[in-house]
Parts: structure tokens; C-alpha cells; sequence
């Protein structure tokens, strides 16, 4: 039988990785696709957060001096047929971005849980009532919802948040109402029923907190949907309204004109979304596997 | 232990089944079929039977966690079969539950000592320090350190978890305590060590036990007096005493000649019952066991035999135990 | 005693550990036994005592990661287990060694019915026809006495009882006659009645066909009633073995006779209503901080200063009744 090294055995298995830091870093180097992530939605935000100091340019000032310029030591990204800078336009997207993407999915999943917790809660004919609502909007795409949304309400920032919120609802919904029924039939939610407490004191104080785990993996992984469902609605002309710079409207600015004559108008905005994208998706599959309860000790 | 503390009478539950698509009613789950017992204050009564024999189905109808299809329900000579939830809550006080999986009946993100809390402070009984205090000493009672209230759930073992859950239906004081297979699921060291909790526990606070398992040694330990269920129904219960050395119910006695003993020289592993216990949904006419019993008459497929008395306090559910008894 | 050309298997000096992330956890630690033809070996211990994991071994079924086996020998028939490369275990395991498991509806696929299942296994180890391996299919299904074997053999898993399901069970891991049968805590699932069914027909069917056979269990009565010899485990370690006889009559180790103090008992005529038991305090320690000295000895009510410092060897007492304790010889008058 080969010698086996204990050291190294344990080490793998994350023996002494306890205490934050240690444990997170031994996380890291588990899941290092998901770490790739995390990294990539940090420097994501942070680039949002701090995208006027980072941006060399004003976004939306127009320079019909420099219209498409190539990529420089100047403009590392080069110029629109406006001659905004392309560089300083993705890092103020990143803005716009990050804005849909969180407003929508705290928006999407906070509504959710209320109508995921009342259904799995109460069932009978209000739970048969959201189900079957929630049946007909899952029977649509998430973008063809969105796009009938805000074609309704009219294309702005927190139209747009709404009308990407609303499909997520029930997605989010039937999450949490599965594990309500589930946890409706736990023995110390039936303990805390035979004490006296109140249904919803019940719902909230020993339902709720045990769903959180699922709700995070799943508005982390609805986070990079969100972001790509903006983008689309952006590039078919219903997101965003110009002047912003969001990633899809610059996408769908150029990409018929110019993608021969000036290709990085169109790779650069493509290069960001599908980053973005990509990272959180990351992420969202590392965190499923590390919050998943089957897999905890 | 003189007057009735919790009364049951003729409690029934049924269960329909459902099939296709338009949800028909297709059969009906016999889980409790017509059951009656009583338990005085301070005894322990203890309820065996086999798995679908309806003893848990009992047990939470005792405290209205399901509710009974018919039948009476007295705690301290008041019905509570049909009390609304809100004229419920004052008699939540009294009866209080104890679960089998130790691991299931904690909330795993709250902590010890706010799980062993959360009953005084729903019935607003304590609060601030005074909770803390109050939660320390039920701590104390049931063996645990008050030093560990701040520990989660599974930083503890199994027996010490079945330890926060009997803490916590003492918080509230109750009169009746039902432990619906509080042990089965513990380690036969630390079983010992729960069931003698809840003897001592009994002793010093004098309430009453309605103790479910499956395990007749168990129920032998702790149990002033013992019914047996099959199939929904109570088809013998006697003092302890006299149940385990004199068993009347042919099941009864197939039960208790199937339990190992821990003994090499009393070799005896003959089952005295063949086959499977039947489905409760349409469970057998006349005595319910019948199907496997190995007196079997041609009258017992169709007679229905009543519980009724064999000798002092002994009452059995058994045609063959006819003209025995001074009320057949 | 017999001889040598009856051993079925042969374990020497097991080691299976696991590496997780709160330590290296010995579940199997230089663990010794061996199984005649014919005979019946009990191996009892409490959750967490190595007792499953011991019988995975067995089997080389250990989930890798995080468990490993890293020392000793299992030999079969005169095999070594553990030297086999995997695709040679493969053609053992289930042909000359099977396993039973406490969940039968958990180890039967739930859409393949039972007589299918059953033809898979044989036709697994055996270059049979369909036909044929139905044969006996239904033939193993009579003989664990299922009534009406033809059809319950078309049957699927959900449509049979739980008593039926682990005779299926049993049918199955008989079906290539193997050496060894391995039975992890078979009828703890299974009510009392069934219980005392499923037990008496793996004896008769032992006796029938001459395996041997490994009863993992926690309960003594259990162990009492079909064992011949008896291995009791605690943190990993053996620290007992004998013959049901003599451990029942007078145990060596403090922890055996603690777990037999504890066990309530079906009581004979006039037993006080209500009697306590006796317990064993505190409770079992964690694999992975064992405590120097015996596992034990936060425990028991004999320690000495000795036990917290070495772990107590091995000792035959006699008759093959071997104890790890260095109080063994007081056990019997001052435990009780």
C-alpha cells in the first residue's frame, strides 16, 4: 500500500482552515472558478462605485474631432461615431448595470418571498391563485415579459428595474414556497405551534431565516440574467434612454454600422456584458455548492 | 393521581385519499379509529404499536396539531376538541410536546437558549434578564450548562439536543407532557440517560407523560400504565404490571415474544406472527388482526370485539377474551 | 476450534480514516477479526464507533474523499482485498461478498421491479441466459419466503412492505451464493414483529448455505439472539471480543458492561414501576480530539491515572475473550 502524506491529505480536506480569513481563502482554493468570480463581480462594482474617478473622459461629452478613433494610448478603447470615449462609456455602464442588476433582484426577490412565504403558508385557494398567475408569466421568456413591460411603461432607469423585477417574482416565489412546505412540516415548526405562537410569528421568526440560504443562490444567479436581460432590452431600443451609456445600447448603436469599420465599439461592450455575466454565474455556482445543506458536514 | 387530567373519547381520524386528476376520493385512511383513554395526573401512560398503527396521529391530536375527524378531547374536565385557535393558546400552556428527531425539532439558527426562551416570551411570561435567568435555570434541570445558551444546534449531541427540547416544553410549566418516541433516535447509552431525566423530571414536578414508542423496554421503564394500539385502535391496556406479565391480546403477546433479549441462553427467535401489518387504508373487517393472528376465528372476521375489561383494570379488545371480563 | 481452511475472512490490523475539515478522524483504527464458514459475527457499538465503516471497508465501498483505507488486510477466501486493482474487487463484490443495507427502499432501484433487479445482479457474475437468471430470480425470492414469488418478481419496489423489501434485499445479495454476507443494522428499519422475521430467516438461510456472516448492529438483544461471537467497538477501536456466551455472562470491558446496565429490559414479573436506569454519563467523543489514554476513560467509572496515559492492549482472558482495558480483571465485581 503507498505511503500516504497525512499533511497534505488533511490539508486538502481543509483541516485547520477555521477562524474567517483562513476558511475563506480555503473556500477560494476549492472552488477557484468561483473565487475567479468573485473577483470578477468585486472589481465589477468597485468600477461602478467609483467609475467617476476611474473614467479619463466625461461619457457623454461629444468630441465629433476624435469620432471613431482607434483604440490609443489615449483612448484605450477609442472613440464612438460621437466621439465619447469608449473606455470611460463601459465604466460608466458598469453603473447602469450593477443598478438594474441589484435594484431588480432585491426588487424581484423581496416580492417573491412575501408571495412564497403567503402561498407555501396559507395554501388553499391563495396558493392555487399565485401558482396559477405564476404559471402564466413563467410561460413567457423573461425578455418578451420585460420587453411588453417596458414597451407599457416607457423606457427609464426605474421602469426598467420594474420590468425586469416582475418575471423574476415568480421564480423566486415557487423557490420559497417549496421550501415552505417543506419546513411547514418540521417538527419545531409544529413545536413552535404547540407553545402558541402565531402563524406569522411562525412564518417569520422560524420559516423565513431558513430559507435564506436557497434565496441567496438563487438571486446570485438571477443576478446575471437581470444583467443581461437590461442589455437586451437596451440594444432592442426599450432600456435605457440615450444619452446613458448602458452596455446594450452601445452594442446595438454600432453593431450594424460599424462592426466592419470600427470593431471595437462592438467587442469592447461585448467583452464587458458577457464578463459581467460570466462572473456572477461563477460565483453563483460556487455558492450553491458551498451553501448547499447536503453538502455541510 | 386521582381525577382524569386528559380524557379522550371515540377519537377518530381519517384521511382521504385522493387520485386523479380530479382529486376523488378514492379510500379513506383509517389512521385513528375510535381510540378512548384516560391519564390521571402525575402517571405516565405509555402508547405502543407497530409504524401506521396511528399512535403518533394521537399524540398530536391530544394537542390539536391535526384535528380530529370526531371524538372528545378534556384536559381538566374541559373540551377542547373544538376550541378556536385564539381560546386555544391559554391551554397551549399545559400540554406540551417532546419530538422524536432531535435534529429536526431545533430551529438551526437560533440559538439554545432562545429556542428554550421563545415559549415564555410568546406567552409573555419573562422577558430581558429575567428570560436569561428563568432560560439558565431550565438549563440547570435538564443537565445542560448554562454557559452553552449562546451555542448553536448543531454544536450539540444528540442526547443534548433531546435535552434543549425537553427544556423547552418545561419553560411553559404544563401539565401533560406527550413524548412521541422522544429516545428512538438516541444512542442506547445516552437513552438510559434522557429516559431517567424524564423519570426525575416527573418526580420533582409532577406531571403526566403520554409516552409513545415502539420499543416495549422503553415503555416498560417509564410507564405507570401501558396501551397497546393496532391499526388505530387500542386493543389492550392494563397497568404495566399486569400487561407485561399477563398479556391477553394475542398481539400483545407476539410483540412482546418478538423483543430480542439480551441474553444468549434464552435463545428464542420464533415469530409468532407471519406477513405484514395490512394497510390502514382498508384496514380488515371485523378484528383488525385477524389476518395474522394465530387464534383466529371464523367470528373475528366479522365481529368487531369492543375494548372491554378482562380483570381489575385490565381491558383488552379480544373475542377470545369473552366471558373473562364482567362487562362482555 | 477449527481449522484454517474454514476462515472465510481474515481482517487484520484495519486502518480507514477520513480526512475532513475539522481533523483526521480514525473511524477504523487497527481493527482485527475474522469469520468462519457458516458462522455469525456480530460487530455492536454506538453511532459514530466505526461499525459501518468497518463493514464498508469490507466491501472497499469507503467514500474516497474523504475516507481512505490506510493500513492492514482484508482477506477473502484467501485473497487480499486490498491489493486488488478495481475492476477484480468489482467481480467480488456482490459474487463473493454482498451487504444488506438497514434501508431497503433506499438500496432497490424504485423503477426496476424486484425480479429485474435481481436477474442484473446474477447476470452481473454469471454468464447466464435471461431465462435462466429469471429462474432464479424468482427461485431466490421463494426462498426468502415471499409468498407468490412469480409475481411479486414483476412487482416494483414501492408495491412491496418494508419486511418485504429487505427479504428482496436479502434475495438479492444471496442470488450468487457468496461467501460472506455483510448485514448493516438490517432490521433496525423494520418493526419489532418484522424485525423478529427478518432475523430468523437470515439465520436459516445462513445455516442453509453455509455463509458467513457479519451482523453490524447496535442492539445486544439483537446480538444475543443470532450471534456466535461478538466484537464490540468504541471511537474506533475494538475493545472487546469474545463469544456471545461469555461476554454475556461476564464482560471485560467497562463500556460493554455499561451498555448492558443501560439497555432497558422487558421486565419479568414484579419490576418496580418506574425504574431508573442505569446510564453511562457524558457521552461519546469526537474521532477527531480523542482523548490520549483509552477513549473511554472520561466515561468510566474505573479509571485510573494509567488509562489517561496508554491506551490499554489487547489481553486475552481466556477462551479467546480478548479486552483493551487495564481494569479488565475488576470489571465483573465492581461495574454492576
Amino acid at each position: 500500500m503507498a505511503a500516504i502524506d497525512y499533511d497534505l491529505e488533511l490539508k486538502r480536506a481543509g483541516a485547520g482552515a477555521t477562524g474567517g480569513w483562513r476558511r475563506a481563502l480555503f473556500l477560494a482554493q476549492r472552488h477557484v472558478l468561483g473565487a475567479a468570480g468573485l473577483i470578477i463581480m468585486i472589481v465589477f462594482a468597485l468600477t461602478a462605485i467609483f467609475a467617476n474617478v476611474l473614467a479619463r473622459f466625461d461619457p457623454l461629452t461629444v468630441d465629433a474631432a476624435h469620432a471613431l478613433a482607434r483604440p490609443s494610448a489615449l483612448h484605450w478603447m477609442g472613440t464612438d461615431s460621437f466621439g465619447r470615449d469608449v473606455f470611460s462609456r463601459i465604466i460608466h455602464g458598469a453603473r447602469i448595470s450593477l443598478a438594474v442588476g441589484i435594484g431588480s433582484t432585491t426588487l424581484g426577490a423581496s416580492i417573491g418571498v412575501i408571495v412564497g412565504l403567503t402561498s407555501g403558508y396559507l395554501s388553499g385557494w391563495v396558493d392555487l391563485v399565485f401558482q396559477r398567475v405564476s404559471d402564466v408569466l413563467q410561460a413567457l421568456p423573461l425578455l418578451v415579459l420585460a420587453l411588453v413591460m417596458t414597451a407599457a411603461l416607457g423606457p427609464s432607469l426605474p421602469n426598467v428595474i420594474i420590468a425586469i423585477a416582475i418575471p423574476l417574482i415568480p421564480t423566486v416565489a415557487r423557490v420559497i414556497r417549496a421550501n415552505t412546505l417543506a419546513l411547514r412540516e418540521q417538527p419545531f415548526v409544529e413545536a413552535a405551534k404547540s407553545i402558541g405562537m402565531s402563524e406569522v410569528r411562525i412564518a417569520l421568526r422560524h420559516v423565513l431565516p431558513n430559507t435564506l440560504a436557497p434565496l441567496i443562490v438563487l438571486a446570485t444567479a438571477q443576478l446575471g440574467s437581470t444583467i443581461l436581460t437590461e442589455a437586451s432590452l437596451s440594444f432592442l431600443g426599450l432600456g435605457i434612454p440615450e444619452p446613458y451609456p448602458s452596455w446594450g445600447r452601445m452594442l446595438s448603436e454600432s453593431a450594424a454600422e460599424y462592426v466592419r469599420t470600427a470593431p471595437w465599439l462592438v467587442i469592447f461592450p461585448g467583452i464587458a456584458i458577457s464578463l459581467a455575466v460570466f462572473g456572477t454565474n461563477l460565483f453563483g455556482d460556487a455558492l450553491r455548492d458551498i451553501l448547499d445543506p447536503r453538502q455541510r458536514g | 393521581m386521582s381525577e382524569a387530567l386528559l380524557e379522550v373519547t371515540d377519537l377518530m381520524k381519517h384521511y382521504p385519499v385522493r387520485a386523479g386528476v380530479l382529486r376523488r376520493q378514492v379510500g379513506t385512511v383509517h389512521a385513528v379509529d375510535g381510540v378512548s383513554f384516560s391519564l390521571r395526573t402525575g402517571e405516565t401512560l405509555g402508547l405502543v404499536g407497530e409504524s401506521g398503527c396511528g399512535k403518533s396521529t394521537v399524540a398530536r391530536s391530544v394537542l390539536r396539531l391535526v384535528e380530529p375527524t370526531s371524538g372528545q378531547i378534556r384536559l381538566d374536565g374541559e373540551d377542547i376538541t373544538h376550541l378556536s385557535k385564539t381560546e386555544l393558546r391559554p391551554h397551549r400552556r399545559s400540554m406540551q410536546i417532546v419530538f422524536q428527531d432531535p435534529f429536526a425539532s431545533l430551529n438551526p439558527r437560533m440559538t439554545a437558549g432562545d429556542i428554550v426562551g421563545e415559549p415564555l416570551a410568546v406567552h409573555g411570561l419573562a422577558s430581558g434578564k429575567a428570560l436569561e435567568a428563568r432560560v439558565a435555570k431550565l438549563f440547570e434541570q435538564v443537565g445542560l450548562r448554562p454557559d452553552q445558551m449562546g451555542n448553536f444546534p448543531h454544536q450539540f449531541s444528540g442526547g443534548q439536543r433531546q435535552r434543549i427540547c425537553i427544556a423547552r416544553a418545561l419553560a411553559l410549566e404544563p401539565r401533560l407532557i406527550v413524548c412521541d418516541e422522544p429516545v428512538s433516535a438516541l444512542d442506547v447509552s445516552i437513552q438510559a440517560q434522557v429516559i431517567n431525566l424524564l423519570i426525575d423530571l416527573q418526580r420533582q414536578h409532577g406531571f403526566s407523560y403520554l409516552f409513545i414508542a415502539h420499543d416495549l423496554a422503553v415503555v416498560a421503564h417509564i410507564s405507570h400504565r401501558v396501551a397497546v394500539m393496532y391499526l388505530g385502535r387500542i386493543v389492550e391496556i392494563a397497568d404495566k404490571d399486569e400487561l407485561f406479565r399477563n398479556p391477553r391480546h394475542p398481539y400483545t403477546q407476539a410483540l412482546l415474544a418478538s423483543v430480542p433479549i439480551a441474553n444468549p441462553h434464552a435463545k428464542r427467535l420464533t415469530p409468532l406472527v407471519d406477513g405484514d401489518v395490512p394497510s390502514p387504508v382498508n384496514p380488515p373487517s371485523g378484528c383488525a388482526f385477524h389476518t395474522r393472528c394465530r387464534f383466529a376465528m371464523e367470528r373475528c372476521k366479522t365481529e368487531r370485539p369492543a375494548l372491554v375489561e378482562a380483570a381489575n383494570g385490565h381491558q383488552v379488545a379480544c373475542l377470545l377474551n369473552e366471558g373473562t371480563g364482567r362487562s362482555a | 476450534m477449527s481449522d484454517a481452511s474454514d476462515l472465510v475472512l481474515d481482517v487484520k490490523n484495519l486502518k480507514t480514516v477520513f480526512f475532513t475539515n475539522s481533523g483526521l478522524f480514525k473511524a477504523v483504527d487497527d481493527v482485527s477479526f475474522h469469520v468462519r464458514r457458516g458462522e455469525t459475527l456480530a460487530i455492536v457499538g454506538e453511532s459514530g464507533c466505526g461499525k459501518s465503516v468497518t463493514a464498508l471497508s469490507l466491501m472497499r465501498l469507503v467514500p474516497d474523499p474523504p475516507g481512505r483505507i490506510v493500513g492492514g488486510s482484508v482477506t477473502l477466501e484467501g485473497t487480499d482485498l486490498l491489493a486488488l486493482d478495481d475492476a477484480k474487487m468489482r467481480a467480488i463484490r456482490g459474487n463473493r461478498i454482498s451487504m444488506i443495507f438497514q434501508e431497503p427502499m433506499t438500496s432497490l432501484n424504485p423503477v426496476m421491479r424486484i425480479g429485474d433487479q435481481i436477474v442484473e445482479a446474477v447476470r452481473l457474475h454469471r454468464n447466464l441466459p435471461v431465462r435462466e437468471a429469471n429462474g432464479i430470480a424468482v427461485e431466490m425470492l421463494r426462498l426468502v419466503r415471499i409468498p407468490e414469488a412469480a409475481r411479486r418478481a414483476r412487482e416494483y419496489p414501492h408495491q412491496l412492505s418494508g419486511g418485504m423489501r429487505q427479504r428482496a434485499m436479502i434475495a438479492m445479495a444471496l442470488a450468487c451464493r457468496p461467501a460472506l454476507l455483510i448485514a448493516d443494522e438490517p432490521t433496525t428499519a423494520l418493526d419489532v414483529t418484522i424485525q423478529a422475521q427478518i432475523l430468523a430467516l437470515i439465520l436459516d438461510l445462513q445455516k442453509e448455505l453455509g455463509t458467513g456472516l457479519v451482523l453490524i448492529t447496535h442492539d445486544l438483544g439483537v446480538v444475543a439472539q443470532t450471534a456466535q461471537r461478538v466484537i464490540v467497538m468504541y471511537a474506533g477501536k475494538k475493545v472487546e471480543e469474545a463469544t456471545v456466551e461469555a461476554l454475556f455472562a461476564a464482560p471485560k470491558h467497562p463500556y460493554t458492561r455499561g451498555l448492558m446496565a443501560s439497555i432497558p429490559a422487558v421486565p419479568a414479573s414484579g419490576v418496580a414501576a418506574q425504574a431508573r436506569l442505569n446510564e453511562i454519563p457524558g457521552t461519546v467523543p469526537s474521532l477527531v480530539r480523542l482523548p490520549k489514554g483509552c477513549a473511554f476513560a472520561p466515561r468510566c467509572k474505573l479509571v485510573v491515572k494509567r488509562c489517561q496515559e496508554e491506551y490499554p492492549p489487547l489481553q486475552d482472558w481466556g477462551g479467546g475473550h480478548l479486552a483493551a482495558c487495564w481494569r479488565a480483571a475488576e470489571v465483573a465485581e465492581e461495574v454492576a
